[in-house]
Order: C-alpha cells, then sequence, then structure tokens
C-alpha cells in the first residue's frame, strides 16, 4: 500500500512542479516540490518488498548523484543545450537498459501486452541515446554541425523505421523470439544516428524538444510495460511537453516538422554560387568602427537588444548587460527582443541574460517587441542573423521565407556585431547589412562590446 | 476482457489524460521558462528510476543487476542533476525590483 501511495504523492508533485513554471516567481518553489515527489518515489519503491539486495543501487545511486550534481554546479550557463542533450540521452539509456533487463528477467512467461511496451521502450530509448548523443556532438563541435547527407537518406531512414515496426510486430506475436527483439534495439540505435545527422545545427531547437519528448514516451512506455502510473504520467507528462515545444519552435522557424526533420536544412545555398555572391554582397555591407557605432548609442533615448547564437559563443552576456547598465544610467530604454528560436535550444537567450541579472521584465518576445523596432532609436544585434534577416518577409526566393522576424530594419539606427561576414549558420545572405541605417562591426562580440563599454565610460 | 486488457486500458485512461493536463500545464509557461521547462520535465521523466531500482535489486540474475546499475546511475543522474541545474536556472530570474545588480544570498 505504502509504495502505490508514494507514487500518487510523487505524480501530484510533478504535476504542481509544471503547473508552478508558469510565472518565475513560483517556479523554484515548484521545483523543490517535484524533487521532493521524486524522493517519495525512490522512498517507496525502497521500501517495496520486491527489492532483496540494495548494494549496487547504493552504488548507482552515490555515483549518479555525484555526477549529475557535479555536471549541475560546474557546467557553464552557455553549454546548456550540450547538458541538456547528455541528459536525454541518459534518460533514453537508463529506459532502454531496464527494458533489456526486464526482458529477460520475465523469459517465456511474458504476455503479449508488456511485450508491446518493453518493445516500444527499448526501441524509443535507444534511438533517444544515440540521438541525443549525436545531438551533443553536434553541439559541442566534436561533429560537423552542418547537415551530412548522402543520396537514399530519407527513403533508407523511413524502410528502417518500417523494419524496427514490423520486428516489433512479430516480437509481440511470438515473445520468445529475442534475436527479433534484440534486432530491434539495434535498429533503434541505428536510426537515433541516422535521424540526427542530416539536421543542421540552427534546427537545433526543434530536434532537443522533439528527443526531449521521445525520452518521455520512453519512460512512459516503461510505465506501461511495469504498470507503474507514476512513469505512465510523468513519462506522458514529458512527451507532451517536447512535443508542444519542438511544435511551437517549428512555427517559429514557418516550416514544418517534416521540412526540419527529412529537409536537411542548410544545405541549400551551393558553397559555389553562396561564396561568388557573398563576396559581392560583402562589398555593400556597411562596416563601421567601435567608435561609430557608441556615437549611435550616445544620441540614443531608446536602444533595443537582439541576441542570438553568437552572443552564447562568445559568451558575452555579461559584456552586453555592463554596456545596457552604462546606458540606463544616462537614462536609455533598453529592452531585449528575444525570438523563440534564437540560440540552440528553446529559451536559451532568456538564461543566458538571467545569468548576467539582466531582469526579466526587460526581455520581450517577437509578437510583444516586433511593432517597437519603428519607434526605437538604436538596435544592438548581438550574434543574431537569420532572425533579423529582411529576406524572410521581402524574398520569397529565401529559404527562409516566412519565417517571422524582427523589424530591426524600422529602427532609426542598427548596429550589427558580428565574427565576419561569412554568411550565417544557415548559409543565407543578409540583406540587412547592406542598408543604409546598419552599421557592421565586425569581431569577437564580447571584445567588441568590451571596447564599445570603455569608450562610453570614457567621455 | 482479461486482466490483462484492463490494465492496458486503465494505463491508457492515465496516459492520455495525463497528456491532455499536460498540454494544459505547458501552455501556460512562458517562452522565458522553455529552458528551465525542458530541465525539469527531464528530471521529471527520470521517474524510471524507479524502474531501474527493482531491475538492479530485485534479484534478476548478473546480466540484469549490470544493466540495472547502470541505469540506476543514469537516472540518478538526471534526477538529481536535473532539479539542481533547474534551480541553479530558476534562481536566476529576477526583476529589477529584486536588486539584480547583487545576486540574493
Amino acid at each position: 500500500m505504502i509504495t502505490p501511495l508514494s507514487y500518487l504523492i510523487a505524480s501530484v508533485c510533478f504535476i504542481v512542479a509544471l503547473q508552478a513554471l508558469s510565472s518565475p516567481k513560483h517556479a523554484r518553489r515548484g521545483n523543490a516540490i517535484g524533487a521532493f515527489g521524486m524522493l517519495v518515489a525512490v522512498v517507496g519503491t525502497l521500501l517495496l518488498g520486491k527489492i532483496i539486495r540494495f548494494e549496487w543501487i547504493l552504488i548507482g545511486l552515490t555515483l549518479g548523484s555525484v555526477i549529475g550534481a557535479a555536471m549541475s554546479i560546474w557546467i557553464p550557463m552557455t553549454k546548456m543545450p550540450e547538458r541538456i542533450a547528455l541528459s536525454h540521452s541518459f534518460g533514453g539509456l537508463a529506459a532502454a537498459l531496464v527494458g533489456i533487463s526486464e526482458y529477460h528477467h520475465l523469459g517465456a512467461e511474458i504476455s503479449r501486452f508488456t511485450m508491446g511496451a518493453l518493445g516500444l521502450e527499448v526501441f524509443l530509448g535507444f534511438l533517444t541515446f544515440t540521438g541525443s548523443l549525436m545531438a551533443f556532438g553536434k553541439l559541442q563541435g566534436i561533429l560537423p554541425g552542418s547537415p551530412i547527407t548522402y543520396k537514399g537518406q530519407n527513403a533508407s531512414n523511413i524502410v528502417l523505421f518500417l523494419a524496427a515496426l514490423a520486428l516489433l510486430v512479430l516480437v509481440v506475436l511470438d515473445p520468445s523470439r529475442s534475436a527479433l527483439f534484440y534486432l530491434m534495439g539495434v535498429i533503434g540505435f541505428v536510426v537515433g544516428i541516422l535521424f540526427v545527422i542530416p539536421i543542421g545545427g540552427a534546427d537545433m531547437p526543434v530536434v532537443i524538444s522533439l528527443l526531449n519528448s521521445y525520452a518521455g514516451l520512453a519512460a512512459a512506455a516503461t510505465g506501461f510495460a511495469l504498470n507503474n502510473y507514476v512513469l505512465i504520467i510523468a513519462g506522458a507528462l514529458d512527451g507532451t511537453s517536447g512535443f508542444l515545444l519542438s511544435l511551437k519552435m517549428s512555427k517559429a522557424m514557418n516550416r514544418s516538422f517534416a521540412n526540419v526533420l527529412f529537409g536537411a536544412f542548410g544545405k541549400v545555398a551551393a558553397p559555389a554560387e553562396g561564396t561568388a555572391a557573398g563576396a559581392a554582397a560583402a562589398a555593400s555591407y556597411n562596416q563601421a568602427t567601435v567608435e561609430e557605432a557608441v556615437g549611435v548609442l550616445e544620441a540614443a533615448q531608446s536602444l533595443i537588444v537582439v541576441p542570438g547564437y553568437g552572443m552564447a559563443v562568445s559568451q558575452a552576456q555579461h559584456t552586453v548587460r555592463e554596456l545596457t547598465q552604462i546606458l540606463e544610467g544616462r537614462g536609455v530604454a533598453v529592452k531585449y527582443a528575444i525570438h523563440p528560436v534564437a540560440g540552440r535550444m528553446p529559451g536559451h537567450m532568456n538564461v543566458l541574460l538571467a545569468e548576467a541579472n539582466v531582469p526579466y521584465d526587460q526581455l520581450f518576445d517577437l509578437d510583444d517587441i516586433n511593432d517597437e523596432f519603428a519607434r526605437t532609436d538604436a538596435v544592438l544585434v548581438v550574434g543574431a542573423n537569420d532572425v533579423v534577416n529582411p529576406a524572410a518577409k521581402t524574398n520569397p526566393g529565401s529559404p527562409i521565407f516566412g519565417m517571422p522576424v524582427f523589424n530591426v530594419e524600422q529602427a532609426r539606427a542598427v548596429i550589427v556585431l558580428k565574427r565576419s561576414f561569412n554568411p550565417g549558420f544557415a548559409g543565407i545572405e543578409n540583406e540587412l547589412f547592406g542598408k543604409p541605417n546598419t552599421m557592421m562591426v565586425l569581431g569577437d562580440a564580447k571584445k567588441t562590446l568590451r571596447e564599445m563599454t570603455t569608450a562610453l565610460k570614457g567621455d | 476482457m482479461s486482466n490483462e486488457q484492463n490494465a492496458l486500458i486503465f494505463g491508457l485512461y492515465v496516459f492520455v489524460l495525463a497528456g491532455f493536463l499536460g498540454h494544459h500545464v505547458i501552455h501556460r509557461v512562458p517562452p522565458l521558462l522553455h529552458t528551465p521547462l525542458m530541465a525539469g520535465t527531464n528530471a521529471i521523466s527520470g521517474i524510471s528510476l524507479v524502474g531501474s531500482l527493482v531491475a538492479a535489486g530485485g534479484g534478476y540474475g548478473t546480466l540484469g543487476t549490470i544493466l540495472g546499475t547502470i541505469a540506476v546511475t543514469c537516472a540518478t543522474i538526471n534526477t538529481v542533476g536535473g532539479f539542481l541545474i533547474t534551480d541553479r536556472m530558476l534562481r536566476m530570474f529576477k526583476t529589477r525590483r529584486s536588486d539584480p545588480g547583487k545576486p540574493k544570498p
């Protein structure tokens, strides 16, 4: 009786934790309630009569706690997407291993229903495991961030997927065919790799959200296999959360799910053509010095900062904050405009700016701020590219046409901090850089911002 | 209906209703907190730890114990690490009034 009751308490705690995330005011308390629920469920399980040996459990719990705590305390905020991708892979692996162990344990007595759930669990678990590791490799730069494509890629992926499905049906019909069961696991392992390699770095927000969803579904499948409702509930919550986020991210890029998964975005611009056109376009860009940019900032009464992935790469969030604080001290109204897909995961920019002590009431979503650019004196674009590209609104031939973007070009002056004139991650030319009211300051964003801050302090 | 079919149907009820509840609750999470949401749901789905515990300590034989122990380790990394990092992120979100200049003790 104690164990099911502990699971009920845990389920309620998890729902309360998610509910609290609707506002930053209560979110922390909610998270603590969620952690408490987890503790109750673990203690409830340990009190269950089923557990006869504790030594390996203790080893696993200790090792996991030490690694988990170390990873959470010391990882820099800029590495959050990598951290999340890794944790999805751990979740997937755990689900897959529990599934195999359960299959092994039940042997011939296994029922068809349990078999189906175990099959899904192991397939989704391995798929999430390798898929997330690939995502991690791409984010970390171990693997090339640009899409890796080959002929017949989508067709072969779909064939593999169908093969896994067919194997699942066969094992459900006859659970004693363990070779087929393991083969299905192997296919999940391979599909995880193959599904993620054609996806480009800029599409990572969708992929990470989707893997989040798969990790949840794998947990829910574990719940079906073990007939454990807290697992089903937690898995369903995680599954819907990841799915909703990936839908939101796809929408923010004006692309369908299928297009993100099968489109190999970022391969669109042929490299040879791209560089020639790029060189021509670069010639017409308005390059400016730090002094000129500071001059614009000094004359401005209002400023909107548009951060992008480049800010994370250059770890410039603290320097951005320092600069805006000086300007605020001079009476400039400062706001931040955050695009849903800026960065490599949902909410990436918000976390970085919060780390730099930017009050969250200064952070605005796309829809809430887009009309304000026309009334703004200066815009500072820090390492963002596609989300400020007017081609999304004006050029039907552009690969990002239709994607909602910031109306930065409507502001009186636009300062763009960029590493080089190379086109961004998606390899698309940005006409904003050639507009008469745009000034491009090239170089590392952090270094440029520091020079601007020094210049502002100096006078 | 057999017991087993009952269990399946009941499980599906729970799954579908929890999914609707999740949709409802998660829709209200502002984009500001999407990263903590992802870290938080990841910690919560680490509840598969309870399944791993049984595999590691339920006397499932050597293979079961090995796989179970690895699973316990992975799931614990996610739960402990997930709740800690969510808290670390949420601690950083402040308004202007709460004195953003100085970190809270």
